[in-house]
């Protein structure tokens, strides 16, 4: 008998020793290395591809843009807009076993909007005080109504983060991050690699199968596809466009793509300094002929293989919010120079043309340049590097500039910091007030069709004045082996990591 | 006695040979440094002559035609918007050749003086002069260009600027250490006694005795500002698009290595004949100005 | 001897205060502003305004040159902007990686350089030579950047050896270490070996047309044993401290191969950091590479002065 307890518990061990030695583990290529791993203080756009599986957020979005629970289970704005109720998901814990409840979210709320350093305040700014109801509910008190605030609570001014650690922590928080996410924070090592691990008390655990992810960021575009098409790693980010061919030929890769929340555009200098004296910058008419000079379908052809999509308005042609009667307009040599004409031009127009390094924004700025000599305009490319180029669009000293836009969920994140006179991002040094009152009144009603409605006539009016061109939309692409599945790709370019499956 | 009718039929038969042509009879007789010499030649030709030698203009799009393997009608291919490599290669000579030129003419034009006054005064000119040669000596010189060349701003000018200041420690260091070797020569000795001021001995008698170890170092710091020059172009500090360089060339065709490997073959060959003829060139001229090369 | 190196070890002084100045002048005389990139996409003013005085941005800048020099002889040298971990840890973290990368690269370098040389010497004026110097000369002049991606391309796209990228640190798993930083070892090594086939070929070309060697093959030694035994053991001398010079400079980042091999040394930590502008990272991590790469210089002068009777006079 003793033999026989003895074979069957050597058989138990051994059949615990072969699954646990059976962890599958996904590696996954970064195009930068991240940034501190702090909600609170926390920039980049590659930091919230890691984020997403390490820290929940209240609520998160899906592919069409709807918001939908995650730590937070439903939402409640009062009549007046200025108080919305949120309820919070119980039994929730965080990844060191603390409660997750109504304090602690408060407290996570609270270290967003007044921790020095901290990135969220302006994403927070309309909120003055949270309120704790009762142990699964809080109430955020507006100082004024503010429909996107919902959306900021699908990002990271939504994260949670266990009260215990970050008071221990403080802003070293980011080297150890303890949140409530599917995966528990492993080890970091910079520039190298992020290592996270299956968090056993996760809420929805039983939807979680891969054992551990490891980012690792590589630099290099055509680097990072290599290593995948050899097997050094899982899933990549941010593959170029020209190597979508490349990989929808190989059997054991496949491609996942979502069109982006945000743009790739040029600013024109309109008001910020004394570059803005020229033609372009002092006529909306010489602008409105730039633009037509462009032909965005073969920019997008040339550069990307018609892979992304040609667009005029802050947000994709695919978004709810985009304005139908204002439609992409084809390229027009004639009338582009008509209004050239009208302007009072003569002669040919020149313009410093900023251009951030990067070899994809600099083939789009060879190819604009191309087309604008065609309608008069020289646009003279001088390639900046990206901290250079910020101080300068800062500062004014340029006269056209491309600029990307990363997108935000909501599409007063792709507006307001840029059109309202004296914003942050206002680099054209853009004023009407016109623009600046709708700017205001689109955020007061959380009906959509509402603000759809006042986004009509402005769109009309940034139409016209033109300070910023809209050029095209990315698609978010993802390539990924094939024997991962589960995989979908939301507009927002965040890697979800829950349901995924690795053979 | 040996009087002037005996001699002057000799001179016929014995050739006496300035150093130069010295020099050169030791150089063209291997072939490494005539290798070197002949491509260079064939450089400064398209360089010269890229407008009638290029098949396209170089900064022509051609949308239709974009990344085409080379072919009868593009002999080298088409990069990423449709230009002629050929033709992109052949302009793009200029700017690495220039860069070249000048960077080390640059260099040559702070480093040789500081470098005669280090050397020949001593004492605390040349204790201050060396510290701050061995200072930028011991940063990476790529840092150094970089920051230099973000700091003017990017241009194929500014970079020149860049790369020649950073070579700058070199020549002086050199310069220095033959000027320390020659000056104990005891024909300086005999010019100061007999009154010449310090600033003509530099000049008419220690110069030209440590000018060729300065060729010899010239010719290769060519070789190495032309790499220098392609990797600031590849780090988007250099020459300005849509005008060719051969490390801008690099930088596009980065991302089409599977796709079309053809826009990187072609300007790296480029980079490396020419950088190896340098090299050539600077090896031949050390070996043929050695005094104990027959 | 001593007076000798207590000369030079005075010597240093200077030459690390020029070296601090100069790299703390460079980070600043960048343009753009490290708080304008740091503050987030949204570049909110307030947050900018709080960076500038957490960094001591907004003081004048001899006196943040002073808190930075006083920081370092404390052993502080700042704290990265990006990650805010200290530069010293960024440092000793990626040190044993730049060390491996270096030492792989000296020796393939020394392998191809002496053996190309000796080839070179002995052989001198023919076709060997040609051959030799051409095959040591295309290391210098092949860009490193070209060569880096022309050889992934080649042994992992196409062949699949190699890996792409990435780095495995030799005490996880010292085969996968190897394969990893092979390729970018061999990248570097390549432009070494030539300036080592140089010198190697001067230096025993020098000892075999010396009196002493003639002297050897009068005796009637053989010549295989002459090469070796008397030309080449003379000639290592001036190579060996060839070598630890460029070992230092290796050290100091071999920043375009990095990058694209994605190995996470000194040369891609500096390079990023000089376009982040985070100032602490860039001028910590030159100090200590300046600084090692001036001591290797020194012990390299030592040792060259000992082992050269003539020079000590």
């Amino acid at each position: 008998m003793n033999a026989l307890k003895l074979a069957v518990s050597a058989a138990l061990l051994s059949l615990a020793a072969a699954t646990a030695q059976a962890q599958t583990t996904l590696r996954i290529g970064l195009a930068e290395d991240p940034d501190i791993l702090d909600p609170t203080l926390a920039r980049t756009y590659v930091g919230r591809i890691v984020f997403a599986s390490i820290c929940d957020k209240l609520f998160d979005i899906d592919e069409h843009l709807a918001v939908v629970p995650q730590l937070a289970l439903s939402h409640e704005t009062s009549a007046d807009g200025k108080a919305v109720t949120i309820k919070l998901r119980p039994n929730v814990t965080f990844q060191d076993g603390e409660k997750f409840d109504a304090e602690a979210a408060k407290f996570s709320l609270e270290r967003h909007m007044t921790m020095t350093g901290s990135f969220r305040k302006p994403e927070l700014a309309a909120v003055d005080h949270v309120e704790v109801v009762d142990p699964l509910t809080i109430r955020l008190v507006l100082k004024v109504p503010f429909a996107p605030l919902i959306a900021q609570l699908t990002d990271r001014a939504g994260m949670m983060v266990s009260p215990k650690a970050a008071k221990a922590e403080g802003d070293k928080f980011g080297l150890h991050p303890v949140c409530a996410g599917p995966y528990k924070f492993v080890e970091r090592v910079a520039q190298d690699r992020i290592v996270v691990e299956k968090y056993a008390g996760y809420w929805n655990a039983k939807n979680v199968f891969i054992d551990r992810i490891i980012y690792l960021p590589i630099v290099d575009a055509t680097v990072r596809l290599a290593n995948l098409k050899s097997g050094g790693l899982d899933l990549i980010e941010r593959l170029l466009a020209t190597d979508i061919k490349a990989v929808r030929a190989d059997s054991n890769l496949r491609l996942a793509s979502a069109l982006e929340l945000g743009y790739q555009g040029m600013d024109i200098n309109v008001g910020n300094g004394d570059a803005a004296k020229d033609p372009l910058g002092q006529s909306a008419k010489v602008r409105q002929a730039l633009s037509l000079a462009i032909d965005r379908k073969a920019l997008t052809q040339v550069v990307f293989n018609g892979e992304f999509v040609p667009g005029n308005q802050w947000v994709s042609p695919e978004n709810p919010y985009y304005q139908k009667d204002f439609p992409v307009q084809a390229r027009d040599v004639e009338k582009a120079k008509a209004l050239l004409k009208e302007a009072g031009v003569t002669g040919r127009v020149s313009v410093d043309f900023m251009v951030p390094s990067g070899a994809e924004t600099q083939a789009v700025a060879e190819v604009i340049q191309a087309m604008a000599a065609d309608v008069g305009i020289d646009m003279k490319i001088r390639v900046t590097e990206f901290a250079t180029s910020l101080k300068q669009a800062e500062a004014g000293q340029y006269q056209a500039f491309l600029l990307a836009w990363s997108g935000r969920t909501d599409p007063d994140g792709n507006l307001y910091i840029f059109d309202k006179c004296k914003a942050p991002q206002d680099y054209p040094g853009y004023c009407n007030p016109e623009v600046d009152k709708l700017l205001d009144e689109s955020r007061i009603p959380s009906d959509p069709s509402e603000r759809k409605a006042i986004y009509t006539k402005l769109t009309k009016i940034l139409l016209e004045d033109d300070p910023k061109l809209y050029l095209y939309h990315r698609r978010i692409l993802i390539a990924h082996t094939a024997r991962l599945e589960g995989y979908k790709q939301m507009p927002d370019g965040l890697v979800r990591v829950v349901g995924l499956t690795l053979k | 006695m040996v009087d002037a009718a005996q001699v002057e039929p000799l001179l016929d038969l014995v050739t006496i040979e300035s150093p130069a042509m010295r020099v050169w009879r030791r150089l063209s007789r291997r072939r490494a440094p005539v290798f070197g010499l002949i491509v260079i030649g064939l450089f400064v030709l398209f360089a010269v002559l890229a407008p009638l030698i290029a098949p396209y203009d170089p900064i022509a799009q051609s949308w239709s035609l974009v990344r085409k393997p080379p072919s009868l009608v593009h002999l080298f291919g088409t990069d990423d918007v449709g230009r002629d490599i050929l033709s992109r290669v052949v302009y793009g000579t200029r700017a690495s050749l220039f860069a070249g030129f000048i960077s080390v003419s640059i260099a040559l034009s702070i480093g040789v003086p500081l470098g005669l006054t280090a050397g020949y005064c001593g004492g605390f000119v040349d204790a201050l002069l060396s510290r701050m040669t061995d200072a930028m000596l011991a940063c990476p010189f790529i840092i150094l260009a970089i920051a230099l060349a973000a700091f003017l701003g990017p241009s194929l000018s500014n970079a020149m600027i860049a790369i020649g200041v950073t070579t700058t420690p070199i020549f002086l260091r050199l310069t220095r250490g033959q000027v320390m070797q020659v000056k104990v020569e005891e024909y300086i000795e005999a010019a100061r006694v007999v009154g010449n001021p310090s600033w003509r001995i530099a000049l008419v008698h220690i110069f030209p005795n440590i000018f060729p170890a300065i060729l010899v170092q010239a010719t290769l710091s060519i070789a190495t500002a032309i790499i220098a020059e392609a990797a600031l172009s590849f780090l988007g500090l250099g020459q300005q698009p849509p005008y060719p360089s051969w490390g801008s060339m690099l930088n596009s065709a980065q991302r089409f290595l599977s796709n079309a490997p053809w826009m990187a073959v072609w300007p790296g060959l480029a980079i490396f004949l020419s950088v190896l003829s340098f090299n050539l060139i600077g090896d031949g001229l050390r070996d043929a100005l050695d005094p104990r090369e027959r | 001897m001593l007076k000798f190196v207590g000369k030079r070890l005075l010597q240093l002084i200077p030459t690390l205060f020029f070296v601090s100045v100069l790299i703390f002048s460079l980070q600043q005389l960048l343009p753009g502003d490290p708080a304008l990139v740091m503050a987030g996409e949204e570049r909110d003013p307030q947050v900018i305004e709080q960076i500038r005085k957490q960094y001591r941005l907004d003081q004048p800048l001899p006196l943040q040159y002073v808190y930075w020099v006083k920081g370092v002889f404390s052993g502080n040298l700042g704290e990265s902007m990006r990650v805010k971990e200290p530069v010293l840890n960024l440092i000793l973290e990626k040190l044993p990686v730049t060390i491996q990368l270096a030492s792989m690269a000296i020796i393939i370098a020394l392998t191809i350089g002496i053996s190309t040389g000796v080839v070179a010497a002995v052989k001198k004026n023919t076709v060997w030579d040609y051959a030799a110097n051409v095959f040591a000369l295309w290391g210098i002049s092949t860009p490193n950047f070209w060569l880096g991606i022309m050889l992934i391309f080649l042994f992992s796209v196409q062949l699949g050896w190699l890996p792409a990228s990435g780095y495995v640190r030799l005490r996880d798993n010292w085969e996968a270490s190897i394969t990893a930083t092979i390729l970018p070892a061999f990248v570097l090594g390549n432009a070494i070996a030539a300036v080592l086939m140089r010198h190697t070929r001067s230096a025993m070309l020098q000892v075999l047309e010396s009196d002493y060697v003639r002297t050897a093959r009068a005796k009637g030694l053989l010549e295989r044993r002459i090469i070796v035994r008397h030309a080449l053991s003379n000639a290592l001398t001036p190579i060996i401290t060839l070598s630890a010079l460029e070992f230092g400079t290796l050290l100091s980042g071999a920043v375009l191969t990095e990058q694209i091999f994605t190995i996470p040394g000194f040369g891609k930590l500096v390079v990023d950091a000089v376009f982040n502008r985070d100032y602490a990272v860039v001028q910590g991590v030159v100090l200590v590479t300046a600084t090692t790469f001036i001591i290797l210089n020194l012990l390299a002068d030592i040792a060259y002065h000992l082992v050269n009777p003539r020079l000590r006079a």
